[in-house]
């Protein structure tokens, strides 16, 4: 008899029509780190709604059972009162509000209907002691860095009595140093009888800190691995994920030419004025015609502000040094200009900065480049629909047609409709920042797959990245960033686990 | 069996577009009905139309300023100031009528350029920049028209924007002829334009609707018009008013849906940051909505002085509000770009339709602002409800 916390059993859910979920069971046992792993659609975040109440009672089929209870949560804040805190992967707090204000916001410490904020901070500064953050309370949100900002989310959690605690992808956004901090955050609350669910795409995560994990498929259970009696390793899970073997999933590209330089910086360095201080300092970098340059770094270690600089200065920093772009001695003033010279920059926030998500596919593939379907400013419909359908077909994206609203898309497909938007511009030097955050192996494995095809046509890119097997999977130089610096090249052949890291922790 | 399907089909996707064409018909069955069809007279129809004129046009203007997340309340005044600035050019300068109305729209376009250069350039929102603009505005009306109070225009080509018809040549039958004419050319023109579209999307090889559908398009949509046609040419045919408002809808349906221009303008709308790093230049097309706003409210300014026959001290008043009112119920959605000319010009006339119904129904004016409010919250209601469906 073993001690489950949570069974769920049977659970079915459809969205008009279309089955999200059929028959998952999901077992945890009591005081365990349990990972749920899956494909992007593959029905994890479904499950995890099923389960805080967001899909109420009765809009599925099939038996709740926490604690040993069947339960109907009608509500989140059902399943909240029973102790189950979610924690999604946009983090729900208040910038503008202090620390301890975003603790207890919601479950706010009160004495006869008022707040009593002494008593607020002494059990804040508890909880943070708790989760191992040291900041003053008083700090607002907003100034903090997103590894911190999780730890505060997870220290509200603890504050309303959580037993079971959802984490929705809580590395995905964090550097190496951050992600280890909060897993072995994880190791310390399980230790303290904390049953955790964690999801999560980083399969060496998975690896390192389940105990037994969960893999979905299609919105069916495909197996339930045990650290204790299986052997949990990469292959395993990906076998799983997605039902065929991936020998290597960066795809291999027969020995590439590389031509003469196309880009040049010398000395470079952008001053924000809005930070009032340098976000990228004293860059020299080159990138070849049909290469692709891997930036690697941790999280704000300024190489989105570097792919932003060289990209028409987007942000409005004041630049200094020197640019060299195709024999041209200017740098851009606007996006506009560095798009008619030939760049491109696929963001890594596409829902912030890259897709208007209330208009169709169509509308965003077009949209830097409506040159090329208009005439005298006037657009062919026509011409539009047959060039986004071209790319949906190449790109596999994944839509009943082109005028399919891109908000309605998953994640993967959501990023391949960003880059077929920056393909259709065809650039010469394409920047992809984060090209693969948050999509599943099928999607990054034909992402891969693409590059290597434009860099075959002659195209160079510019691959920033926080996953270090992206980087040197498909790098063919290494620069590593480190304070708003590059501190360090490193060719392919040369460039390991080890050696980026030893330059990016500098 | 299968054309009814397609047609239910049809209706089900794109009910929050025919949602308020449906609304309206409803209005207007429910007042020709408790009117006993007094409502549907020529007259009264033609009256209708004159009278929403000025908030439509202020409408479509606002649709685009609302689309791109912004909201201008300067109009209003705006309108009323620039009314009274052609007034006194009429008749205190002696000015003639055509050099009058391209001074005012110029300068409505000013007005408007120099709120986007507010909300642009210098980062005032919206709201707060163009409240001081009504203030201002609402100061220089009353600054204008101070010694004189109200300005009487006694310029017949003027007075003919917002009062006369276009001439008739003969009449048919008591009907005019003019406007026979001008309802047939806009049939011809929709059915050429819709049979274009067709055989290029066919060319592509796209899905188009059935054979079946798109006659009985062609006709529901011709019938419509050569009804509205025949109905105006019972009285004094199409008026001055109704073309232009007419012109502008055309004009500015045709550059929000088919022009760069106006992608970029819904492109700002649903995404300014991703706007900006896809090259578009989001400052000037908030320069452009605005300046396009300030040119529409010149354009209001001079119908409504033009339908009074004069400029008051008082002109302007509300059709900010009114002109906003109209575009939600039009359909358009402060989250940003998304949002129909077409759709302002319904929903003006909606507005209109109301006020006209119930003034006719003898309806007291405390009532006639609570059902308009409740119109409106009920529009963004359904607007709400329609697209949490999707």
């Amino acid at each position: 008899m073993q001690n489950y916390i949570l069974e769920m059993n049977q659970i079915s859910k459809e969205f008009s029509g279309v089955k999200a979920l059929s028959d998952v069971n999901f077992k945890v046992e009591k005081g365990e780190i349990h990972c749920l792993i899956g494909e992007n659609g593959a029905g994890k975040s479904t499950l995890m709604k099923v389960l805080s109440g967001v899909h109420p009672y009765g809009t599925y089929s099939g038996d709740i059972i926490f604690e040993g209870k069947i339960q109907t949560f009608n509500k989140i804040s059902d399943s909240v009162k029973a102790g189950i805190a979610i924690i999604y992967q946009e983090l729900a707090l208040f910038p503008d509000l202090t620390v301890y204000e975003n603790i207890f916001a919601g479950n706010e410490v009160k004495r006869g209907g008022v707040i009593d904020w002494n008593q607020t901070i002494v059990q804040a500064k508890e909880m943070l002691n708790k989760v191992k953050l040291d900041v003053n309370p008083d700090t607002l949100v907003k100034d903090l860095g997103v590894g911190k900002r999780q730890l505060i989310e997870i220290a509200k959690a603890l504050s309303k009595n959580v037993k079971l605690l959802i984490l929705d992808e809580p590395t995905a956004a964090l550097n190496e140093d951050d992600s280890e901090n909060l897993l072995n955050l994880l190791q310390e609350l399980k230790s303290q009888g904390i049953t955790c669910i964690m999801i999560s795409h980083k399969l060496k995560e998975v690896i390192h800190i389940a105990d037994r994990a969960t893999v979905l498929r299609d919105g069916q259970t495909i197996c339930t691995l045990d650290s204790k009696k299986d052997e949990i390793t990469e292959a395993v899970i990906i076998k799983n994920m997605v039902g065929r073997e991936i020998n290597d999933i960066y795809p291999k590209r027969p020995e590439q030419k590389i031509g003469k330089k196309i880009l040049e910086l010398h000395n470079w360095s952008a001053y924000d004025p809005q930070l009032g201080r340098n976000i990228v300092k004293n860059i020299n970098m080159h990138v070849n015609e049909g290469e692709i340059v891997g930036i690697s770094g941790l999280m704000g270690s300024g190489r989105t502000e570097l792919a932003l600089s060289i990209f028409g200065n987007a942000k409005g920093y004041k630049l200094q040094g020197e640019f060299i772009f195709y024999g041209s001695h200017r740098a851009f003033k606007h996006p506009n200009e560095a798009i008619k010279a030939g760049i491109a920059y696929v963001t890594e926030d596409r829902k912030g900065d890259g897709l208007f998500l209330s208009q169709d596919i169509k509308n965003n593939i077009s949209a830097s480049n409506l040159k090329a379907i208009s005439q005298n400013g006037l657009i062919n419909d026509n011409e539009e629909i047959k060039i986004a359908d071209e790319y949906r077909k190449s790109l596999y994206i994944k839509a009943s047609s082109v005028e399919q609203s891109v908000g309605n898309l998953s994640g993967g497909n959501q990023q391949k409709v960003s880059l077929g938007k920056w393909l259709f511009v065809s650039p010469k030097l394409l920047i992809l920042d984060e090209p693969t955050r948050g999509i599943d192996v099928g999607a990054k494995f034909e992402i891969y797959s693409v590059m290597n095809k434009l860099i075959r046509e002659g195209m160079s890119i510019i691959m920033i990245s926080s996953e270090l097997g992206e980087v040197l999977g498909m790098s063919d130089r290494i620069y590593v960033m480190a304070q708003a610096e590059i501190k360090g090249e490193l060719a392919s052949g040369e460039a390991t686990q080890e050696k980026i890291m030893q330059l990016a922790t500098q | 069996m299968n054309t009814i399907n397609e047609a239910k089909n049809l209706i089900k996707d794109n009910i929050r577009d025919y949602g308020m064409y449906i609304a309206l018909v409803v209005i207007i069955l429910t007042f020709t009905i408790m009117t006993n069809g007094l409502f549907m007279s020529s007259r009264n129809i033609s009256n209708l139309l004159d009278s929403a004129g000025y908030i439509a046009v202020l409408a479509v203007g606002m649709t685009l300023v609302i689309v791109i997340r912004h909201i201008d309340l300067s109009v209003g005044y705006a309108a009323g100031f620039l009314g009274a600035i052609a007034a006194i050019l009429l008749t205190q300068a002696g000015v003639s009528v055509f050099v009058t109305i391209p001074i005012i729209l110029g300068l409505g376009i000013v007005i408007g350029l120099f709120n986007g250069l507010l909300v642009a350039s210098i980062g005032i929102p919206a709201f707060v920049a163009t409240l001081a603009g009504m203030l201002i505005f609402r100061g220089a009306l009353l600054q204008v028209t101070e010694k004189t109070g109200t300005i009487i225009i006694q310029d017949d080509k003027f007075n003919a924007i917002g009062n006369g018809y276009i001439p008739s040549l003969f009449q048919i039958n008591g009907l005019h002829f003019l406007s026979l004419i001008v309802g047939l050319l806009g049939i011809i023109v929709y059915i050429y334009s819709e049979i274009s579209n067709r055989k290029n999307k066919i060319k592509y090889q796209f899905e188009v609707v059935s054979k079946n559908i798109f006659i009985l398009k062609l006709l529901f949509m011709s019938a419509i018009i050569a009804y509205i046609t025949w109905i105006l040419a019972g009285y004094n045919g199409f008026s001055w008013t109704i073309i232009i408002m007419l012109l502008v809808v055309i004009v500015y349906h045709f550059l929000s849906t088919k022009t760069v221009l106006g992608r970029h303008i819904y492109a700002v709308g649903s995404n300014p940051e991703a706007a900006h790093l896809s090259g578009i230049n989001v400052k000037k097309i908030t320069y452009i909505v605005f300046g396009s706003m300030g040119m529409l409210a010149a354009l209001s300014g001079i119908l409504f002085t033009s339908r009074l026959q004069s400029a008051t001290t008082t002109a302007g008043t509300l059709f900010e509000l009114d002109a906003i009112a109209a575009a939600y119920v039009g359909g358009v959605s402060s989250a940003g770009g998304v949002g129909k000319v077409t759709g302002a010009i319904i929903g003006a006339i909606v507005m209109a339709s109301l006020t006209n119904g119930m003034n006719l129904l003898g309806v007291g004016i405390s009532y006639q602002y609570m059902i308009r409010g409740g119109v409106l919250a009920g529009a963004v209601i359904f607007d709400v409800m329609t697209r949490k469906k999707r």
